[in-house]
């Protein structure tokens, strides 16, 4: 019905008609699907929440003398940084920890300062300490490098997610006696919560849950400034149980994301900790769907009532790795504040952010609407339930001890 | 009809003494007890909001005071940073008296009521990008 290349003309006379993935279900249940498509150009999607597979890659610029940080050892504020590259490239891991850190040796610990801070004071314009320590060679004699460095200085900065976006989450809930702490926050004990992880009728891949707008190459919002769509995200897995809009009732989909750190902003890329477990960063990612077609838009009209998701066990059936489902809820239910669980009223708390994923679809569409943000057509498609993509866990062969 | 917040510091010779139910017999005070617990070194805190008439809320912390418990306001207060808080409401369902709330249903909005706050800490570090604060006053 209508292609990338036609809106992206309307985008640029200023006369697309944008609207959030929050606003496009109203739109259409007032004026139906048919006539909705053909009046609506693109529906903008938000999220943001923890995303642990994120990390950034810098560098640094050569020394005089010239120094090879690649199999040596670094330090960015005291976090150690992968420096298995050439000379002067690094990249910093959200998960990072100092060595110092004593992480959960009393537990639960606090993790009060990793990779993904390290990420947020760079994107800040703080200068961030160096320490680098190398083996030198022949041409690059120099063994110790300790410096302060700012990210405008850097001559490329870039944010290298390898899983963004999941598509759908695990509602977590405690059932043991004692309180756990988790990636997905504090859970106290005999039901006493339950945290879900995202953005329901806002979030990018339930907008667009067969990928089919969407795929390599695709432009999108990242961390406050532009990216793209790398590749599918690590764990990606088309193949979830889906209801019969097309929504995954599992944790299924998920984007390797790319783009200029030096654009971006730590409103949008913050480090957190989460007691007990770790340091994440939290990303904010906005994906703009095109409404090619009715179909399209039918999708991206996905409202929380439509998104179902399952109530896991993190105390016993999560970490071994168990298949039970104590329940499933819809996004709904669960902002509402209160679920039921095994017959019990169950407060939840959600871990990804709701009224900042509206605030990142909102500037997406004032970007589209000002003609700042062109749409992309995607370069090739990510897999889809059809392409017999597998996410296994691991084949474990331990390795026997030889006398 | 006054309500206060105090801290109650019990030393150990009195911990094992029935106090505070004089409030209510002989000062007609009610009460509520917002937190209790009795340190490693055996003296006891308690932290109780007092509502009553104002001169039997005063004449009921002399009484307190006059048998050597030491009273204090509660001076601890919750603050949450807002530049910080990324939103997210994991402190939600952790905060046990509603202080920390979604304000609106539709914007999922996090918000904070110091009015219903009972500095319980509890929060502190459950919160993501720790922006709940502790300040002395």
């Amino acid at each position: 019905m209508k292609t990338i290349a036609e809106i992206n003309e309307k985008i640029k006379k200023g006369q697309a008609v944008v609207v959030n993935a929050e606003e496009i279900i109203e739109i259409v249940e007032k004026k139906g699907i048919e006539k909705a498509a053909k009046e609506v150009d693109v529906v903008t999607t938000g999220t943001f929440g923890p995303m642990c597979s994120s990390g950034a890659y810098f560098n640094f610029g050569h020394t005089k003398p010239k120094i090879k940080a690649g199999g040596g050892t670094a330090l960015l504020n005291g976090v150690p940084a992968y420096a298995g590259w050439a000379a002067v490239d690094l990249y910093i891991g959200a998960t990072a920890m100092p060595e110092d850190d004593p992480r959960n040796k009393i537990h639960p610990g606090e993790f009060a300062y990793g990779g993904s801070h390290v990420i947020e004071e760079l994107v800040s314009g703080k200068d961030v300490r160096m320490q680098i320590t190398a083996y030198g060679t022949d041409c690059y004699p120099r063994k110790h490098l300790d410096t302060w460095i700012n990210i405008k200085d850097l001559n490329e900065a870039v944010l290298f997610n390898t899983r963004n976006a999941y598509q759908n989450y695990n509602v977590a809930v405690n059932l043991s006696n004692k309180t756990i702490y988790t990636y997905l926050g504090t859970l106290k004990p005999n039901l006493g919560n339950a945290n879900y992880c995202s953005a329901g009728q806002l979030s990018p891949l339930l907008n667009d849950p067969l990928y089919k707008t969407l795929g390599i190459g695709t432009r999108i919002f990242l961390g406050g400034g532009i990216g793209y769509i790398a590749w599918q995200g690590t764990q990606h897995n088309p193949n979830a149980p889906r209801l019969e809009n097309g929504v995954p009732k599992r944790p299924s989909g998920t984007l390797a994301v790319i783009g200029d750190l030096k654009q971006m902003n730590s409103r949008y890329l913050k480090g957190v900790s989460f007691i007990g477990y770790g340091t994440t960063l939290n990303v904010g990612i906005g994906l703009p769907i095109p409404v090619l077609n009715e179909e399209t838009l039918k999708y991206a009209a996905v409202k929380d009532s439509e998104i179902v998701a399952a109530v896991i066990d993190y105390s016993e059936a999560y970490p071994n790795g168990k298949p039970e489902v104590l329940g499933e809820v819809n996004y709904a239910q669960l902002k509402s504040g209160e679920i039921e669980v095994k017959g019990k009223k169950v407060p939840t708390s959600g871990i990804s952010s709701y009224s900042r994923a509206i605030e990142i679809a909102n500037m997406l569409k004032d970007w589209i609407k000002k003609g700042k943000f062109l749409l992309t057509e995607k370069v090739a498609n990510l897999p889809g339930p059809e392409d017999g993509v597998q996410f296994k866990p691991l084949n474990e062969r331990p390795v026997k001890e030889e006398e | 009809m006054l309500s206060k917040k105090v801290v109650l510091n019990f030393p150990k010779n009195l911990i094992d003494r029935p106090i505070v139910y004089k409030l209510i017999k002989d000062f007609d005070l009610e009460f509520n007890i917002l937190k209790a617990s009795i340190t490693p070194d055996a003296e006891g805190v308690m932290v109780l909001e007092l509502s009553g008439d104002k001169k039997k809320i005063e004449d009921g912390i002399k009484y307190v005071k006059d048998q050597g418990v030491k009273v204090e306001p509660l001076s601890k207060d919750i603050k949450v940073n807002w530049d910080k808080c990324v939103q997210c409401g994991a402190c939600v369902s952790i905060c046990p008296t509603g202080a920390l709330y979604i304000k609106d249903k539709n914007t999922m909005e996090v918000a904070f009521d110091a009015e219903k706050c009972i500095a319980c800490e509890l929060c502190i570090r459950p919160c993501p990008p720790r922006a709940i604060e502790v300040h002395y006053s």
